[in-house]
């Protein structure tokens, strides 16, 4: 049973009451968010401030110990239309020795929409080029993704979470260690999928670099949300969004 | 398993000898060739799997735990290809439930299984009335397989294929991210699971002919083969079937030529074309440097 306070549609993406503990260690406590359609969101924090722990369970990876997680309304393991949530992991996640071609990858990212035991059709295989050729790849489609520069190895796990055009796109760290470039394509094409089709991102990171400008909302995380607003409220604070890991620990004081 | 009861007792294939050149003239060696080209093609499939997930050994510690299935066998007197089938699918279904919970014991309750069952399985072919010793399982008997024995690895080999087909795409999306996979709803766990159980069957199905202590060596080699020269996973998984089946062929052919044991030659094989893999990457990779340094800074 769903409790719906406001009326209109569910938001993507909900928290509410988030709490988990490794043993007596609390990692996260109480913590509610939203990002609803159209909306362009970050999620920032230094390391250990449980960003990672806190991606996890809005995924459905990781079971709170208190607290649930709704996405478009539904508790993560009951979604149906799994291809609605577009997840891209960190690159160091994707199995380094892996003999796979930029194009088998993003196939790979087409499952949850053409469902996983079926053939690829047409619209599959449109979708996977258009996918490539979203991300400026389509000249390294047939290139092994371990011989790509970290930047288009960035931009072809995107493509491969674009494949199954998500309503709802979750972002881990996907700033680190990416050339310029490729920070540009990539921003353009997040802001291409707020603005013209209505998706929501939530952006999980330690810096902002390009796309600060664009966001629409900034929430800050230390084991609890320390700020969530827009991100002119937070320069306001005299706080940069562009910072670096080395800088988030004396700006988060000032916030707590 | 229709097809299983239907031909017990019968010694060749249907039309057999086949007019094939030598050294597959004769019937044993046609019998030979079926098993071993099915094998030599269904254990890199599975391999291709299992080696990028880092467990390259798993189908040789399953096929130590298929030991104790056969000694089982001989003990009660029922089929010992059906009896380790069950057996290592069990054993490989708890492997998995090991792994899958990733604590420090998992590896020491790995060797517990692994070691147990091969310890298991010589007590009880030592209590065994029937004359039958574990050789021919431990090292492969190819040679003297029966049509039974060859419908069987048809039947095992048509059911990796089958599984294969239908579930390939979605063990690939796992291999390379299961996190990306388990929230793109693909049942992760489930295929793991799945492709343990495969690699059992695998197992089973290799027994007769490469023998349990060398499977894992047809499960892995032809992989690190077809890595090092394929553009593709696509091409990775083509080629390493390939390289299996080559090596069943030419250990077949060494076999009859210079009378070795059939088992320990295909294997052999596939260790030599690792060799030449080896030296043609490597003078690819020398090829590709030297082209880079003449063409200068960019």
């Amino acid at each position: 049973m769903r409790i719906m306070l406001t009326s209109g549609p569910a938001p993507a993406l909900a928290a509410h009451g988030i709490s988990f503990a490794y043993g007596r260690e609390t990692v996260l406590d109480r913590v509610d968010l939203q990002v609803h359609a159209g909306e362009f969101a970050a999620l920032v924090g230094p390391n250990g401030s449980g960003k990672s722990t806190l991606l996890r369970i809005l995924l459905g990876l990781l079971t709170p110990t208190s607290g649930r997680v709704e996405i478009f309304g539904s508790a993560p393991t009951e979604l149906r239309e799994r291809w609605r949530v577009g997840y891209v992991p960190q690159r160091p996640r994707i199995a380094p020795d892996l003999p796979a071609t930029v194009e088998e990858v993003v196939a790979a990212g087409r499952l949850p929409k053409q469902g996983w035991w079926r053939r690829r059709h047409a619209a599959d295989r449109a979708a996977i080029d258009h996918a490539i050729e979203s991300v400026a790849l389509a000249g390294q489609r047939k290139q092994r993704l371990n011989e790509l520069s970290g930047g288009q190895q960035q931009r072809a796990l995107i493509a491969k979470a674009l494949v199954a055009e998500p309503r709802l796109l979750v972002l881990d760290e996907p700033i680190a260690g990416v050339d310029v470039e490729s920070q540009r394509l990539f921003r353009d094409s997040l802001v291409h999928l707020v603005r013209e089709h209505d998706t929501a991102i939530l952006l999980v990171s330690h810096e902002l670099g390009a796309v600060a400008d664009d966001l629409d909302h900034v929430l800050v995380l230390k084991r609890s949300i320390v700020f969530d607003g827009p991100p002119a409220d937070l320069t306001a604070t005299g706080v940069s969004l562009g910072v670096h890991q080395a800088d988030l620990p004396l700006w988060l004081e000032e916030l707590t | 398993m229709m097809h299983v009861t239907h031909v017990v007792g019968a010694l060749t294939l249907p039309g057999m000898p086949w007019p094939l050149p030598w050294p597959f003239d004769r019937s044993y060696m046609q019998l030979a060739l079926v098993a071993g080209v099915i094998v030599g093609a269904t254990a890199p499939l599975i391999g291709v799997f299992i080696v990028q997930k880092g467990m390259s050994l798993m189908g040789d510690g399953i096929g130590h735990v298929a030991v104790a299935g056969i000694g089982a066998s001989l003990l009660m007197g029922t089929s010992p290809t059906w009896t380790a089938l069950v057996v290592a699918i069990a054993a490989a279904l708890l492997i998995e439930f090991l792994r899958s919970r990733g604590n420090a014991t998992g590896d020491l309750a790995l060797a517990l299984v692994f070691y147990g069952g091969i310890a298991a399985g010589v007590v009880l072919a030592s209590r065994s009335a029937t004359n039958t010793n574990l050789q021919p399982y431990l090292f492969g008997s190819i040679l003297t397989a029966t049509a039974n024995d060859v419908w069987t690895i048809v039947a095992l080999g048509a059911g990796i294929a089958v599984a294969m087909a239908i579930a390939g795409r979605a063990l690939f999306a796992v291999v390379l991210d299961e996190d990306s996979a388990r929230v793109a709803g693909i049942p992760a766990r489930a295929l793991n699971a799945l492709l343990a159980v495969l690699t059992a069957v695998t197992v089973v199905a290799a027994m007769r002919i490469v023998g349990v202590l060398l499977v894992a060596a047809l499960m892995v080699l032809p992989v690190a083969t077809s890595r090092m020269l394929a553009r593709s996973f696509r091409g990775t998984l083509v080629l390493a079937v390939v390289v299996g089946v080559v090596s069943a062929v030419l250990g077949l052919v060494a076999a009859r030529t210079w009378a070795l044991a059939a088992g320990g030659a295909i294997v052999l094989v596939t260790a030599a074309l690792f060799a030449l893999a080896s030296i043609v990457a490597g003078a690819r990779r020398a090829g590709a440097q030297a082209d880079s340094i003449l063409s200068g800074p960019h």
